[in-house]
Order: C-alpha cells, then structure tokens, then sequence
C-alpha cells in the first residue's frame, strides 16, 4: 500500500501549533479515518479508478469520480511549481557559501544592495533571486529562465516515475518515503542539540487554547486532513484497485492514518526545534545591534553593556537620558515575538529553514539534505496525483487502445508543463496561493461529503457493510457505521459552511511584497480585483460542478429512456460480483482468455 | 595609542599620498590623538613638519586609509566592523563568483541523469514489447493446434480466480504487462 505524504510540512508550520493538534486529532478521529477506510473498501471492491468506479457505484454519483479527476488535475499542476522552488533551492545548496546567507553589493560597492539590505538576505533570495517577485497580482511580469528550466526537470523526474504507471511508480515510492524518515532522523538529533531549541519544544507543546476559538484553526485542520491523507483525490480509489480483493482494507486505514500522524509529529519536532534556534538567534541579534548602538552613542567601554543586563541597562539609560535612548529608535527585542513569526503560505519553508541553516555549521550539507528530503517528500505526493489523473484516462477504451501507456504519460506531463508555465512568471506565487486556497479546499470538501453520502444511502451502508465484511472477514463494527452514516457527513457539511461562510464575511486579501510600500520589509495587504475573486470561484466551483451535472445528465437519460433494460441497476451490484465480472473475454490478458468456452 | 601612531605613520608616508618631500620630514609625533576615551575611540589628525604646522588635510588622509584599509585592519587584527573609521564607509569586496554560476552545473548534471533514465525506460520498454508480441503469436499457433481442457466451476474457469495472489487488473493491463507488488 503506497502512503503519501502530501504537505506534511505544510501542517508543521501553522502558527497556532500547539493548540493545532487538537482539531488536528478530532479531523482526523471523525473525518479522515472513515473517508479513507472508505475509500480504499471501494477501490479494492470495485477495482476500477476513481471516475468508472463512481459510475459504477451509482450513475448519479459519476460526477464524484469526474470531480475527484478534475481536483487531482488543478493540484498536479501547481504542486509540481512547489516542487520546482525546492529543486532550485537544491541546486543552490552546492555553492559555497550559499547565495542566500548574504546580501549582493550595490553598484558602488559601498554598501549592500537595498532592498537586500532593509529585509533579509534570505528574503532577497526568495522574493528577488527566485520569485522576481511582482508587487501585485495583477502584474504578470516576465517568465523566469531558471524557473522553466526547473520546471522542465521536474516534470521530467515526473514522468521518469510515473512513465509505466504503477509499475515504475512502485519502486520509486521506495526511495521517496524511506528517505525522508532518515534525514528528519538526522535533523532531529542536530535540532535538539542547537541552543534555544526547548524554547521552540516548549512553544510547540503548549496549547493556546485561545486560538481554538478561531474557526479559522478547525478549518484548516479539516482540510489539511484532506491533503495529509490524499482523500478525495481518486488516487487512493486508484492505488487499492491493484491490491488483492482479500486485503485487509480496514487495517490499512487505521494504519495509514496512524503511521501519518505519527511522521507528522515526529517531523514537527526537528522543525519546531530549528525555528527556537532561529528565533533565539534573531532575539540575540536584535539585542546586539541595540547594544551596539547604545554604546556607541553613550561611548561606554566595550563589553560593559551584555545581553543579560541589557533591560537593566535600558531602564537606567532611559530614567538618566530617556531623548538619547529615544532618538536611537531601539527596536523592541522579544522572544515571543520571533517565536511567533511565521509566514504563511509555500514561501516559509524557503524563508524560515534557510535561514536557520545558514546559522548551523556545515550549512551547505544540512541545505542538500534538507533540500532532497523535501524534494522526495512532495515527490511522492506528485505520484499519487499523477496515478489520479492518469488512471481515469486510461479507462476510456479508446485512449488506451489508441495511444500507449508511455506516450499517454509523456503527454500528460508536458499538457501539464506547458500549463503550469504560468506559474513560472513574476505573479507565479500569488497564483499558487490562489490555487492552494481554493482549488484544494472547497472541492475537496464537497467531493468527500458526496462520496459519503453515496455510499451511505445511495449503495445504502447495508450492502457496503456487506462487502466489506466479503473483503476483510469482518463486520464494520459501530464506530465505522455511525461516522460514515451521520457524523462525518455532518462534520463536512459545517466545515464547508463554515468555510463559505468565513469568505463572505471579509474580502479576500493577500499579501504582496512590494519594495516601494513604505512599511516595507513588511508585506502591503492588498485586496483581489474582482477578475481574480471570478477565478478563484470558478477554481472552486469547477470541479464541484460536476457532480449534479452528471447526475442531471443521467436522470434526464433515465427519463428519456425509461424502459430501456441495459442501464445499470444499483441493486444487482456487488462485491462479490464485481470481481467475478474481471473474466469478461474482452478486457483480459492470456491468462483469463481461456475463458472462452470451448 | 602609540601603536596606532606609528602604524598611521608608516602607511601614511610608505603607501599615502603624501608627497616625496614630506616624506623623510615626516615622524611619529606628527599623529596627533585627541578625545581619546574608555571606548578606545579618538580623532586624530596628521601635520606636516614643515615650518608652518599644518595639518594635512582630510580628504587626503581620507583618501589613504580607503587604499589601505586592509593593511590597517590586518595591522591591528581587526576588521571592517571592528575597526570603524568614521565618515570612511569601507568599500566591500564583492562575493566571489565563479565564471559559471554553480547551480548551472549541478542542474545539467540532474537533467542528463533523468533524461538517461527516461531513455533507458523507454527503449527498455520498446523492447519487452517485441519480445511479448513475438511470444504471443507463438503461442496462438500453438493453441490453434492443441486442444486444452478447462475446469470450470460456477460457469467460471478455475484459473481465472486466484483470489489469493493480487488480481491482475483486467482494466489497466491492456498491454500484457504485469505490476510490481505493493
């Protein structure tokens, strides 16, 4: 059974951390477990991919399937642009000293150049080396060569995996999910030896029970559910297709879930004790540079003023001379402040991690090897929306017969090159943003809550509990018959609302970065104009549209051919059969050809 | 203090850009330090020991300690930020950086690494092919001569049920190939 490890350090990174594992665990207890032990029972029971086992289920609920293929499509396409950012982050790692750890000098060479100067050397890297940032969406800017260099690759690596299907997809899984275990092992044992990293465990660890009143929080727990487990993508239905109808899907789930939930955990803690080196070490700086300057100005011998009297320095100087401290405009230096800096969205990784690396010694071997295990991580979450894209298609009689399985991939990837080249241009990350938020929230949502709800009471959970007790030798027991009949239908149902409900109420704004702004290293919040709201709504709306298409499609057919005998009938379906049904002449390989009666 | 007298005089007058004729006039006690404080911070000024005491005039002296800002730093063993000369920014060296950017070379490593595989797959694959459809029309012609008994059990054939190996999923084997086990 392949397991995915989609943007596990996208969950790693939200700010309400501690507090976070609490819908985390609740999302995952009522929501994930269920939806994926459903889905791997169907996949394994009908074993089809996801749009013909929908069919199959129910000709009303074929819209799930096409919608599940249309989602994996819209994250395929810029997820591998995620990919490609890390992939020039690796190739960067080579240089000595790396690119990012300090600023270029301006054209006299007298000082730093100033944007570099007034943010980071890390973010300059980011926004400028990388990005080329635009300062809003609605300036596309250019395309980047190095990107579309990277891309190219990326998408080759893609296609070098997935160029036969399952059959190369399966032993490069190896690669891609052992890996990442050993470098998270190595990160945690240097993580834990770095000073302030019990700040950043005990910031961790600690709940702020405050946050959970925030919707925003349950929010995103549910749906980082979604993206951890790869629910609702058609990849899971496609991937236990291959599986004997015998396997144990309930044990899977429970395993899978699990396993996830433990990496996840046992991954936040090298990263929460890196981002406590990083905020301690930020903490330090700040200190002396005001130390710095207080000497400076106050002419005192050196090393009078240290980081452990500093406050008491401070509320000398400030009752003695308060216009001197004032006019030195001393930042405020607090732990708590750094520990809570975090940057939303994909760019954090890129900004936070780098510039912890740069503090540990040896950077340039900690930058390769954290580079390749994000490279591997992400890599493995391509497989399984690739597998969800390109199974569907490969049901359709006529592509298969026509076109072969390594030119119908090759196809596929470079469909996706050429699309995914816009995300290449300046404006590139504000539209992963848009995508990440819209395309891989809502629809995702709404197919999870159809497919429960058709199974529950379209194939009817009798018939279903039936099947499964076929495939595993067991009865679902209470727990599996109460979520998958009423509660997790209900949890989706008031995630979604109160998703829809979260977006009508403030107008979505982002977040730019743009020189000229003049609270600048800090981001201008800016609004979306309404051309870009239009396209994010038809992102989330697109794949969700499906569903009563399909359906209104079919019962308009059933209406016009009312009497006609050779449309499929739920009733006469089952497991049992189904698997029975794979000695039909025409779809088989010489083995089974001797079926034909002779 | 004399230290950093006498080092300011011997770069003032080997490397400065003060003249030939002042040079041998020149000495020690021509590097003035005033508002010397705990802070091991002063000002100084250099007078030419000419008749009329004059002192040098800055931009010179400016212009001097730019050349050798080095020399001075390696003289006290301290750097740019820990020797600062007020009003002088110092001018940085660039990063060093070599002829081809470095990403350049390891990105082209990376490309013919996965083009090689792509091709290795490819042709890999082209080849099980022909060998399949050569093994195949070899076993037609074989079958079209024997006659082969079949079992049959509820109107399916024995060998088409092995429900205890994974099936082989009739959809996704329209080529004849079989899948790694999970």
């Amino acid at each position: 059974m392949c397991r995915r490890h989609n943007k596990d350090h996208e969950i790693l990174f939200s700010r309400e951390r501690g507090a976070f594992l609490i819908p985390y665990f609740i999302a995952l207890l009522f929501e994930g477990i269920p939806l994926l032990h459903l889905e791997l029972a169907l996949g394994q029971c009908l074993r089809k991919g996801s749009i013909r086992a929908w069919n199959t289920v129910s000709p009303y609920l074929g819209g799930v399937g096409v919608g599940s293929w249309m989602v994996s499509v819209l994250v395929s396409l810029y997820y591998n642009t995620v990919l490609t950012w890390v992939m020039w982050y690796f190739i960067n790692s080579f240089q000595e000293p790396l690119p990012w750890s300090a600023c270029p000098l301006n054209e006299n060479r007298t000082g730093f150049n100033e944007e570099c100067y007034r943010s980071t050397a890390v973010n300059y890297f980011w926004y400028r080396k990388t990005l080329n940032i635009t300062p809003n969406v609605t300036e596309s800017g250019t395309l980047q060569w190095w990107l579309i260099l990277c891309l190219a690759a990326c998408w080759a690596i893609v296609y070098l995996c997935t160029i036969r299907g399952i059959e190369t997809t399966g032993k490069a899984i190896y690669v891609t999910a052992i890996f990442p275990y050993l470098v998270l092992t190595i990160f945690l044992i240097h993580g834990l030896t770095l000073p302030g990293a019990t700040d950043g465990l005990a910031y961790l660890f600690t709940p702020n029970l405050n946050t959970l009143k925030n919707p925003r929080v349950w929010l995103d727990a549910a749906t980082q559910i979604f993206f951890s487990l790869s629910l609702a993508f058609g990849g899971l239905i496609a991937f236990s297709s291959y599986n004997s109808p015998k396997n144990d899907c309930e044990k899977d789930a429970v395993t899978v879930a699990i396993v996830n939930s433990m990496t996840s955990l046992y991954a936040s803690i090298p990263v929460f004790s890196v981002l406590g080196f990083k905020a301690t070490t930020g903490y330090w700086d700040c200190l002396d540079r005001n130390i710095i300057s207080i000497i400076n100005e106050f002419d005192l011998p050196e090393e009078s003023i240290m980081r452990e009297n500093y406050t008491a320095w401070i509320s000398f100087l400030n009752s003695s001379h308060p216009e001197k401290i004032a006019g030195l405009k001393l930042k405020s230096c607090d732990l708590q402040e750094f520990l809570d800096q975090s940057v939303s969205g994909t760019g954090l990784v890129f900004i936070i991690f780098t510039q912890a690396i740069i503090l540990m010694p040896g950077s340039r071997a900690w930058a390769i090897l954290f580079f390749i295990m994000l490279f591997c991580l992400g890599l493995s979450s391509m497989f399984g929306n690739i597998e969800g894209v390109f199974t569907p298609l490969l049901e359709l009689r006529i592509i298969s017969k026509t076109i072969r399985k390594e030119l119908l991939s090759g196809i596929i990837c470079l469909i996706c090159f050429i699309i995914a080249l816009c995300f290449t241009l300046g404006s590139g990350s504000y539209w992963i943003d848009i995508f990440d938020s819209y395309a891989g929230t809502v629809p995702l949502l709404v197919i999870a809550f159809f497919e429960v709800i058709g199974v529950a009471y379209v194939y009817k959970i009798k018939r279903f509990s039936k099947d499964v007790k076929w495939m595993t030798g067991r009865k679902p027991n209470l727990y599996w018959q109460i979520t998958w009949r009423f509660i997790s239908p209900l949890l989706l149902l008031i995630v979604f609302l109160a998703f829809v409900a979260l977006q009508i109420q403030k107008p979505s704004s982002y977040a730019a970065w743009n020189p000229k702004y003049e609270g600048f290293p800090m981001k201008e919040e800016k609004v979306y104009p309404p051309w870009v709201l239009a396209i994010c709504v038809l992102l989330a709306v697109l794949p969700c549209v499906f569903v009563p298409l399909v359906a209104l499609f079919n019962l308009i057919k059933q209406m016009c051919r009312s009497k006609d005998t050779s449309f499929i009938q739920p009733e006469v379906f089952s497991c049992q059969e189904a698997n029975c049904n794979f000695c039909h002449p025409k779809e088989s390989i010489p083995i089974v050809s001797v079926c034909k009666k002779k | 203090m004399l230290s950093f007298a006498s080092q300011m005089h011997r770069m003032l007058s080997k490397y400065g850009l003060v003249s030939k004729q002042l040079w041998e006039i020149m000495q020690i006690s021509n590097i003035l330090l005033c508002n010397v404080t705990d802070r091991v911070s002063f000002w100084f000024v250099v007078t030419d020991s000419s008749e009329n005491v004059t002192t040098v005039p800055g931009s010179e002296v400016e212009a001097a300690i730019r050349m050798n800002r080095n020399r001075i730093n390696s003289a006290f063993l301290l750097s740019d930020k820990t020797l600062q000369f007020l009003k002088i920014t110092p001018t940085l060296s660039p990063p060093v950086e070599p002829s081809t950017p470095v990403w350049l070379i390891v990105f082209g490593v990376v490309l013919c690494l996965i083009l090689a595989g792509i091709v290795f797959l490819v042709v890999a694959g082209i080849r099980q092919r022909k060998k399949k459809n050569k093994e195949s029309t070899e076993r037609e012609n074989l079958e079209e001569k024997c006659e082969v008994t079949i079992t049959v059990e509820n109107g399916i054939p024995c060998e088409a049920l092995d429900l205890k190996a994974g099936h082989i999923n009739g959809v996704f084997a329209a080529d004849n190939e079989r899948f790694t086990s999970l």
